[in-house]
């Protein structure tokens, strides 16, 4: 039986999937028959309310997030920093930023491997500004964020996260490659001579892609699983108990200085985007305004101290600086930009 | 034999080294493990990805961490 599924592990793939859609559309029902018939809650009461949101909502994220983490995973095997590094080879600025924001999306890439992306691509003489791109796309646009968006505030806010996000790594990019700051790069990361040896690529038969897929979802799902349940029993908390219009005066449309102070807050948070996107969400239906919410989650995942920590063993205090002030100006004039907008 | 394990130090590269140890151990080689945990010199063997897994220069993982089956059959292939 375990060496059947070995064999064909596309089929038992395929197979899971209707077992996934019956269980996706259940889910309302279920949580109603659970909320209403089993724990016989009375309606419209703010206790009932946040407990019919959680259990709603933690196995709907949960499901859709195994869905793309194993898509995703699959996906990745088809490209690598290799791959990507060789495509961005010889681009002029400007076509290299949009390229290399894009596959800043598919490429697999931790924080953790941050700091030997960015000397590969410098060794193979990648722009620096081409080379922030990616670094700047990777981290923002993943696809734990784009799940919680796309489950919790509909795929237009997803969409629009999505592609605001890409306009912010191609325009900082662009910025830092005219801003000729090569000179702010550690001197000892111009000296390395690698050896272009062809690595070994992983066989890569559809059965090694589904175990990478696979890995993937044990990986991030495994990780990210209890943030995603605080995050959202906070914002059940807040969708019950917090009155309407409560963040109004602080994150609301017609408070000027919301979007910068929440870029400011949210650079120093290390939150993953799992915990901060649901609580966000809910905030959202108290008064806080698109544009400011957005900016917040933006600075949260795209900006984070830890990796600026990271990049100062490669790049001088300087160029870290005009790194995180590009992309957070960026980030505050797309959140005025949504605030003006709706 | 010797075997390189590349990586800052991070879960996976620990994760890494320890399959390997188990790999050699199940297949009874002996060979010497080093970690090469520098950027510059995990840059030199165009490694872009950790963790990565070199055998006798040859640089034969990166970008994830593979079973104990697997590194047994990375290792009785370049012993070959």
């Amino acid at each position: 039986m375990k060496e059947l599924i070995q064999k064909n592990k596309l089929s038992v793939a395929i197979l899971t999937l209707p077992l996934w859609i019956l269980l996706y559309v259940s889910l309302e029902p279920l949580t109603h028959a659970i909320v209403y018939s089993l724990l016989s809650l009375p309606q419209n009461e703010h206790l009932t309310n946040a407990i019919y949101f959680f259990i709603f909502e933690v196995p709907k994220v949960l499901l859709l997030l195994t869905l793309i983490v194993f898509a995703v995973g699959i996906i990745r095997t088809y490209f690598s920093p290799e791959k990507t590094r060789s495509a961005l080879e010889g681009k002029p600025l400007f076509v290299g930023n949009i390229m290399a924001s894009l596959l800043g999306i598919v490429t697999p890439f931790c924080s953790c491997s941050a700091i030997p992306l960015f000397l590969g691509f410098v060794e193979a003489g990648i722009p620096l500004g081409v080379t922030f791109s990616f670094l700047i796309a990777a981290p923002m646009i993943n696809e734990v964020a784009v799940v919680l968006l796309f489950g919790l505030f509909g795929w237009q806010t997803a969409l629009l996260y999505v592609s605001t996000g890409l306009v912010i790594a191609i325009s900082a990019g662009w910025v830092i490659g005219k801003l000729k700051m090569e000179r702010y790069v550690e001197d000892w990361v111009y000296k390395i001579k690698a050896d272009h040896i062809a690595v070994e690529e992983e066989e890569s038969s559809f059965n090694t892609r589904i175990d990478r897929g696979i890995d993937a979802i044990k990986d991030v799902v495994g990780k990210v699983w209890i943030y995603i349940m605080l995050g959202i029993a906070v914002g059940a908390g807040v969708h019950g108990y917090v009155p309407e219009n409560f963040m109004a005066g602080i994150m609301g449309k017609d408070v000027w200085w919301s979007v910068p102070l929440s870029v400011l807050i949210g650079v120093p948070m290390y939150s993953n985007a799992a915990g901060i996107i649901p609580i966000v969400q809910a905030l959202l239906g108290k008064g806080a305004s698109l544009g400011t919410a957005l900016a917040f989650m933006m600075s949260v995942i795209g900006l984070s101290l830890p990796e600026m920590i990271i990049l100062k063993k490669v790049l001088k205090i300087q160029l870290i600086a005009a790194f995180a002030g590009i992309v957070a100006l960026g980030i505050i004039i797309v959140g005025y930009i949504f605030n003006f907008v709706y | 034999m010797n075997i390189k394990v590349l990586g800052p130090g991070c879960v996976n590269c620990k994760t890494l080294e320890h399959r390997t140890i188990e790999a050699l151990r199940a297949l009874n080689i002996s060979a010497t493990i080093d970690k090469v945990v520098e950027y510059s010199d995990i840059a030199s063997y165009g490694v872009m990805r950790t963790p990565g897994l070199v055998i006798d220069g040859k640089v034969v993982v990166q970008g994830y961490v593979p079973t104990v089956d697997n590194i047994k059959k990375l290792i009785q292939s370049s012993t070959n």
